[in-house]
């Protein structure tokens, strides 16, 4: 075969693709996953000298080499397993090389590749999720990965990526909530995050689910068990960046086409989280990067409903990032009360939440915000005067009644910390009795229901947020607000669901809910910390063996209408 | 090097009514989307343009799909080799059975044994393929040489050129220059091509050896050209 392969090399030139179709065709249906090194060596080499020969075979050696990305199925199975690595690693490098000698041979190759690479990914050719395709689409990516950082990058690196996020957002959308929420809309925000949390305590409960609601659960679990793991793949692919120096490099990509394909995605739960990790590992640039692009594209848009959308993804960003300091916090909120005053000022109009409806998710945006942050500030004297300059009391009392229109739970809860903290009492009372929704926040949200929009709500993809999201994450439980008294760490030990001294102020229901430990607190053995991390988890506890099954109380906050 | 010419064109370019708050951009991206591509109206490749509005509107076209009609006029880099046009490009591979040539930065080129003069004889040296002339052992081919070749043929499509070293004009270009100096001769053609193949006067410019353009010429060449609607939203 080798000699073969090599004497067949040096004839390439001689190669007619009309006389020889048969050759050719024997020659682009081998898998170089079947044979030894040298063996290899020689195809590739044939491969290389048929592409720079002759200007009509660059297509089917580009088609040849990526369908190598992928190992037969015996290869797949074994893929974890050392001789299954050891192969892995004799293929691929070499058919990366390959590429590269192509690319520098014939440069108008490059600019084929990737839609090639787009043609052959295995998630278009089988919607269905089975642990095959998934294997396969989990190579295919590492690929795309290899292509995105190689040394071909320049050429293709961009596109790498925008495809992977294109596939991340596909598989999130596929996973779909209808048949397995409960749209409670009886419950406020943060209730229904803290209830989620505590239904992971019931191993009981998940046997009692339906058996048609598991299957669903099932068949919608692999798909979300492969947006997990692809998702995992991304976060370790942002952290090589990082150890190459190029992740600012890779943000560009990453934000270019979230903005394309992610931002005005509603039904996109997780895939965002790419760029809550990304700022995460680079709070500095990526961060600022970050924010200032959504309010930007809020404060200059032209598009209401992108301008909503960026507004919500900045109120949700600033809220949950953990590695966001405070005043990197107070600063993006200072622009965006900002804007929020002189819409006040340029509008004398009366209440409509349809007409208003970007003012409106201002406001809701600076509420979120203040609600996660607002004890925080408060107890950094500068940042507490920034705080009390901002003309927030004279939004509030505008004619055009912001604490009306806006999500009643937000508002409650905006209420009653701005109270204890002396920011901004208001005059008129509210009484919403824990409503989710109002008619009004529903007509500023449109059909979209931006209104309900809080896209880095928790993570639910167990591997990518236990490892990556969870330590960079603001869970509403253990955020301190400034109605709460800190607890005595004497007190902490006895109990661990540290019910508040002085709680019983409070309705009754929130008393259940809210626990206002502060996060990282040292006082919490590692076994008690273990515990409380583990019932502060969503996902139910009895999966080792059964695979996952995704809970079937969890709800995301934003619940986009089916349409 | 031949094969270069600047040329003139009158051109309609179809822009989607959501374009129209950035025309300039559009127009942009509608002349980018052509670059390095072959096409029959310019009979070549286009590798630059410099355009101008000579208005600052353009019509709306109506119909089912209105479209937004902007004529132009455009200065285009036009790169059309022809059988038996002399190219100059860099080497980056040598085989015993071929040499691969990179012109002009996008256009691979290969030169198969076949169409190499018997003059040059392959050895390999630390590993490295290189063609040594027999006459001139200073004269050596390998990768990095510039070299000059002649155009056998172009695959249009795919921009792969087919070249030719049998000529005594062709192989590296230092040394041709050199010996060109040396003996007094004629320096090597950048002149008009040959009177069968043209009909029409074409601009010519002058590359360095790096291959980059040092000396525009007049644009002689007038093409009306409507570029086609734009393929996506």
């Amino acid at each position: 075969m080798q000699t073969s392969t090599k004497a067949l090399s040096g004839a390439v030139a001689d190669i007619d693709d009309l006389h020889h179709e048969k050759l050719l065709k024997a020659i682009f249906n081998l898998s170089l996953w079947n044979f030894g090194p040298d063996v290899i060596d020689a195809l590739l080499e044939l491969i290389v000298s048929l592409a720079a020969s002759n200007g009509k075979h660059v297509d089917s050696c580009l088609d040849m080499l990526v369908s190598n990305f992928t190992p037969p199925n015996k290869v797949l199975d074994m893929l974890k397993q050392p001789r299954g690595l050891e192969k892995k690693e004799r293929v691929l490098p070499r058919v990366h090389a390959a590429l590269k000698n192509i690319s520098e041979l014939v440069p108008m190759a490059a600019s084929r590749l990737s839609s090639i690479v787009l043609e052959q990914m295995p998630w278009k050719s089988k919607r269905n999720v089975d642990q095959w395709s998934m294997k396969r689409q989990l190579i295919y990516v590492e690929n795309m990965f290899k292509l995105e950082s190689g040394a071909i990058r320049e050429f293709v690196g961009a596109n790498m990526l925008k495809d992977v996020m294109n596939v991340l957002r596909d598989l999130d959308v596929a996973i779909g909530w209808d048949d397995i929420l409960h749209d409670d809309s009886s419950k406020g925000v943060f209730m229904i995050e803290l209830e989620d949390e505590n239904y992971a305590d019931g191993d009981e409960d998940a046997d009692e689910l339906p058996s048609t609601l598991s299957e669903k659960s099932l068949s919608k679990n692999l798909t979300a068990e492969l947006l997990d793991s692809l998702m995992v793949q991304t976060f370790e692919h942002l952290e090589s960046s990082v150890s190459n120096k190029r992740l600012s490099e890779v943000f560009d990509t990453l934000l270019s086409s979230f903005k394309d394909t992610v931002l005005n995605t509603y039904k996109s739960k997780f895939t965002q989280f790419v760029m809550f990790y990304a700022c995460a590992l680079d709070p500095e640039h990526c961060g600022t990067e970050f924010a200032s692009e959504l309010i930007d594209m809020f404060v200059g848009g032209h598009n209401p409903l992108t301008r909503m959308s960026a507004v919500a993804y900045l109120a949700s960003f600033l809220a949950r990032g953990k590695f966001l300091p405070p005043a990197f916090v107070a600063s993006y909120l200072g622009r965006l009360v900002d804007w929020c005053w002189q819409y006040c000022v340029m509008h004398d109009g009366d209440m409509n939440p349809k007409l208003h409806q970007v003012f409106y998710s201002g406001c809701q945006a600076m509420m979120y915000i203040l609600c996660f942050r607002m004890r925080l500030m408060v107890e950094i004297p500068l940042l507490k005067s920034q705080l009390f300059c901002m003309p927030i009391d004279k939004i509030f009392k505008h004619k055009l009644d912001p604490l009306k229109v806006c999500l009643p739970s937000i508002v409650e809860e905006f209420l009653k910390q701005a109270k204890a903290a002396r920011l901004f009492t208001s005059s008129k009372t509210f009484v919403f009795e824990d409503l989710l929704v109002s008619n009004l926040s529903r007509d500023f949200g449109g059909l979209e229901r931006l209104d309900m929009f809080f896209p880095f709500d928790p993570c639910l993809l167990k591997n990518a947020d236990r490892s990556f999201i969870r330590p960079n994450y603001v869970y509403w439980k253990y955020v301190r607000t400034t109605y709460h008294e800190d607890i005595d760490d004497d007190d902490e030990e006895d109990g661990s669901d540290g019910e508040v001294e002085g709680a019983a102020e409070f309705d009754d229901d929130m008393e259940e809910v809210i626990i206002s430990r502060s996060y990282g607190d040292n006082d919490l053995e590692m076994d008690e910390f273990d515990y409380a991390m583990n019932k502060m988890s969503i996902t139910p506890r009895n999966n080792s063996s059964a695979g996952l099954r995704m809970p079937s109380r969890i709800r995301p906050s934003m619940s986009p209408e089916s349409l | 090097m031949e094969g270069l010419s600047v040329v003139a064109a009158n051109l309609k370019v179809f822009l989607q009514p959501s374009q129209s708050n950035n025309l300039t951009l559009a127009i942009f991206r509608e002349l980018s989307a052509l670059l390095f591509k072959y096409h029959d109206e310019f009979d070549g490749v286009l590798l630059a343009y410099n355009v101008h509005a000579p208005e600052n509107k353009g019509r709306i076209l109506p119909g089912v799909h209105p479209f937004i009609a902007v004529r132009l006029e455009a200065k285009l880099l036009v790169f059309s080799p022809k059988p038996d046009m002399l190219l100059e490009g860099k080497v980056v591979k040598v085989a015993e059975e071929s040499i691969h040539v990179i012109v002009l930065g996008f256009s691979s080129a290969v030169i198969t044994d076949e169409d190499i003069r018997n003059e040059f004889k392959y050895k390999t040296k630390h590993g490295q393929g290189l063609y040594v002339n027999r006459s001139n052992k200073r004269h050596v081919i390998k990768a990095g040489t510039m070299i000059r070749f002649v155009v056998k043929s172009m695959n249009e499509e795919t921009l792969h050129i087919y070249g030719s070293l049998i000529p005594a004009n062709t192989g590296s270009i230092k040394i041709l220059e050199k010996s060109s100096e040396h003996t007094n001769t004629e320096s090597v053609t950048i002149n008009s091509t040959p009177k069968k193949r043209r009909s029409k006067e074409q601009g010519v410019a002058q590359i360095t050896e790096h291959g980059s353009i040092v000396k525009d010429a007049p644009s002689h060449n007038n093409y009306d050209r409507e570029i086609k609607k734009p393929r996506r939203s």
